[in-house]
């Protein structure tokens, strides 16, 4: 953190960081959770580790993509915070 | 017993690791009891008063008088832990018992479930718990409540609550019920009571601190509970050590098997809550099918994030940054029950449909299906049904009937596995039901005793009187549900998408633009929940009772599709219409958006 940084612009700056980090998860999530497996039929042309690709996604491979998303959210998360000095004790 | 050094929560791995332990003793002195021939009912009875007395246990040693305990657990639950805790409250019995056989019969369509009830969490994640915990409130109501001013966004938001909840809670007690009654050998009206008084024994002593601590060793049960039949059925059958990894050639092999066993022809004959197999397992390319599936995992994922019992579970970690953690670590506790629930349907049906298995029943002689044990046993309590129907002698596709549930319940019989297993499965199915009805009861009756009648009805209170006024009322939920759930109205599991169709047609969006919307207003969030919730139900009465056909597929269990888009227009168009909340309201959105810092709301509010 900038040591001249006012309280304002400290708060302005870690909710912009914030909220960009919040739309990219919810980009991301949107393809597994819905472009993917709405497109079942067609993935399922090709295989994964020997299962339809389309199955695998819906059952297991959007999950997956679901847990390491939200870790890798908290990492960049407290990035963010310490970044701003919002770390907490 | 031993004694501990310190508090608990500074001894927690020694404790559930000494606890986990136990049980997996307790396991392997079941299995002794099986082998010296112990009868298969009686090591059900063992499994299912033994875990009952540990989870009462724990509930009377996490017994307490101090508010903060009672609400939120002191917020000095780890997050790991209350990832396990977010978990067992999250998977109830329908997750454990239905979930499986729901994939085996429903197939891609039935999926939208998995995908729906673990990509909520990444809305949870990212919109709510978090800002939640900053804002330190004790119930969901208290956040609305607080952010938009007023007993009346308060009072909806109770009711709201209410509603979603207490549909989920009869569901709850009804599989507790339903398990306590095959297990013990007693009626199913008897089983109800008797699983309503463990349910309270969990809850009433200690509120949030008890309900967290025995969710955690509930956790732990279900899920040794759901994986051990699964791997030892895999490695018997020689699908692999673990399964979950390499059953792709087994969802090929049931694709190529489904013309070959003619999938698709119709029963000619039924039995009650019994069903043939007739849907295939992976996508058809059927007209809306993706559309179902996209709505359908939508409802589940907004209702997860609306749902008042998992948000507050985020309300008892000690800081902002283990809330989150602990988001992240109930979806991984989750994720392992949920991946593998496509891997046993998948494996079930195999076995029952691969001529080249040993234990296929599709295309054998009918008398010599009829014959088996498993077969016997399931039939007789009215979970299997199998009937010649066209006379040839041999068991068709359209002549087996099963409950969905039979796929956990009786899949360590199908492969052979000894009793000992299916004594861990209803003990499993039970800590499910029981986790979950706990984490309901306490919400309702919490958003009751706090919000309606502390908050609005006696501000004046003192501590005791609250947390006296909190146990009635636990109780009085507890028995009206139980009461409710004897009636046997509605499948465990039509009532389960209810709920969540109910809460996020209501909450979604007062809760999360309550965060993410400085703009948005009491006005608004109040026009957003009633207009929200009043035409998700008003589409589910007129689909229910036939009165109108539904829209594009959207049926009763995602009326959240109609609610939520109705509740996002009010809400931003009266928001509009209406003054600015306050300069104190921005400040405190503000407030909430800053991981450090005291709470908004203190301690004792």
């Amino acid at each position: 953190m900038a040591p001249n940084n006012t309280e304002a612009e400290r708060i302005e700056g870690h909710w912009s960081k914030t909220r960009t980090l919040t739309f990219i998860v919810l980009a991301v999530w949107v393809v597994f959770a819905f472009i993917l497996p709405w497109n079942t039929k067609a993935l399922n042309a090709y295989t994964f580790m020997g299962f339809p690709l389309g199955f695998y996604f819906i059952a297991q491979g959007s999950l997956i993509a679901f847990v390491v998303m939200i870790f890798v959210q908290n990492w960049f998360q407290d990035k963010i915070d310490d970044e701003y000095g919002f770390h907490e004790e | 017993m031993f004694r501990l050094q310190g508090r608990l929560v500074d001894n927690l791995p020694k404790v559930y690791g000494l606890y986990t332990g136990g049980f997996i003793v307790f396991i392997a002195l079941m299995a002794l009891l099986d082998k010296m021939g112990v009868s298969a009912a009686t090591i059900g009875i063992l499994f299912v008063v033994f875990t009952i007395c540990i989870y009462a246990l724990i509930g009377w040693l996490s017994r307490t008088m101090e508010i903060g305990a009672y609400y939120v657990a002191g917020r000095e639950v780890p997050a790991v832990y209350n990832g396990m805790a977010t978990a067992a409250d999250w998977m109830s019995g329908a997750s454990f018992v239905a979930l499986a056989g729901g994939i085996y019969f429903g197939g891609y369509g039935y999926m939208a479930f998995i995908v729906g009830w673990t990509g909520g969490y990444v809305l949870v994640n990212a919109l709510l718990a978090p800002y939640l915990r900053k804002f330190g409130c004790y119930t969901v109501p208290d956040f609305i409540g607080t952010r938009y001013g007023g007993n009346l966004a308060r009072f909806i938001a109770v009711v709201i609550l209410v509603v979603a909840s207490f549909t989920y809670v009869t569901a709850q007690i009804d599989a507790s019920g339903t398990i306590a009654a095959r297990a013990l050998n007693i009626s199913y009206e008897t089983g109800v009571w008797f699983g309503l008084a463990a349910i309270l024994m969990c809850s009433m002593l200690g509120g949030m601190r008890a309900v967290t601590w025995t969710q955690v060793a509930q956790y732990i049960v279900l899920i040794i509970a759901y994986l051990v039949p699964i791997i030892w059925m895999s490695n018997r059958q020689g699908f692999g050590i673990i399964p979950h990894f390499s059953y792709g050639d087994a969802i090929h092999r049931i694709q190529e098997l489904e013309p070959v066993v003619k999938l698709g022809l119709k029963a000619t004959e039924s039995f009650p809550g019994r069903s043939i197999l007739t849907t295939p397992f992976n996508a058809t390319g059927a007209p809306l099918e993706s559309w179902k599936f996209f709505t359908l995992a939508l409802c589940m994922m907004a209702g997860t994030a609306s749902l008042p019992h998992i948000l507050m579970r985020y309300f008892t970690t000690p800081s902002v940054r283990s809330a989150r953690k602990s988001v992240a670590w109930s979806l991984f506790f989750i994720f392992l029950l949920y991946f593998s629930a496509p891997c046993l349907a998948t494996l079930t049906k195999l076995q029952l449909l691969d001529p080249n298995l040993p234990t296929a029943i599709i295309g054998k002689p009918f008398a010599e299906v009829a014959n088996l044990a498993w077969i016997k046993n399931w039939a007789s309590v009215g979970m299997v049904a199998i009937s010649d129907s066209n006379k040839d002698g041999i068991l068709q596709i359209n002549e087996f009937f099963m409950r969905p549930d039979v796929v956990v319940l009786a899949t360590p019989e199908i492969a052979g596995l000894p009793y000992v297993i299916s004594g861990l499965v209803a003990a499993g199915g039970l800590a499910a039901a029981m986790s979950t009805a706990d984490g309901l009861i306490l919400a309702i009756a919490n958003a009751l005793s706090h919000d309606l009648y502390y908050k609005m009805i006696d501000p004046k209170a003192d501590v005791k009187l609250r947390l006296i006024v909190a146990r009635v009322l636990l109780v009085v939920i507890g028995v009206l549900a139980a009461f409710i759930a004897s009636l046997h109205i509605t499948g465990i599991l039509g009532a389960v998408a209810w709920a969540f169709c109910f809460a996020c047609s209501g909450l979604f969006f007062p809760l999360a633009l309550g965060v993410w919307w400085k703009r948005a207003n009491r006005e608004g969030a109040i026009a957003g929940m009633i207009f929200g919730f009043g035409s998700g139900s008003l589409y589910l009465y007129l689909v229910e009772t036939g009165t109108m056909a539904p829209w594009l597929a959207i049926d009763g269990l995602r009326f959240g599709i109609i609610g939520m888009p109705v509740s996002l227009v009010a809400m931003v168009l009266v928001s509009l219409m209406t003054p600015a909340p306050s300069t104190d309201i921005q400040k405190m959105v503000d407030d909430t958006r800053i991981p450090t810092g005291g709470t908004i709301l203190d301690s004792a509010h």
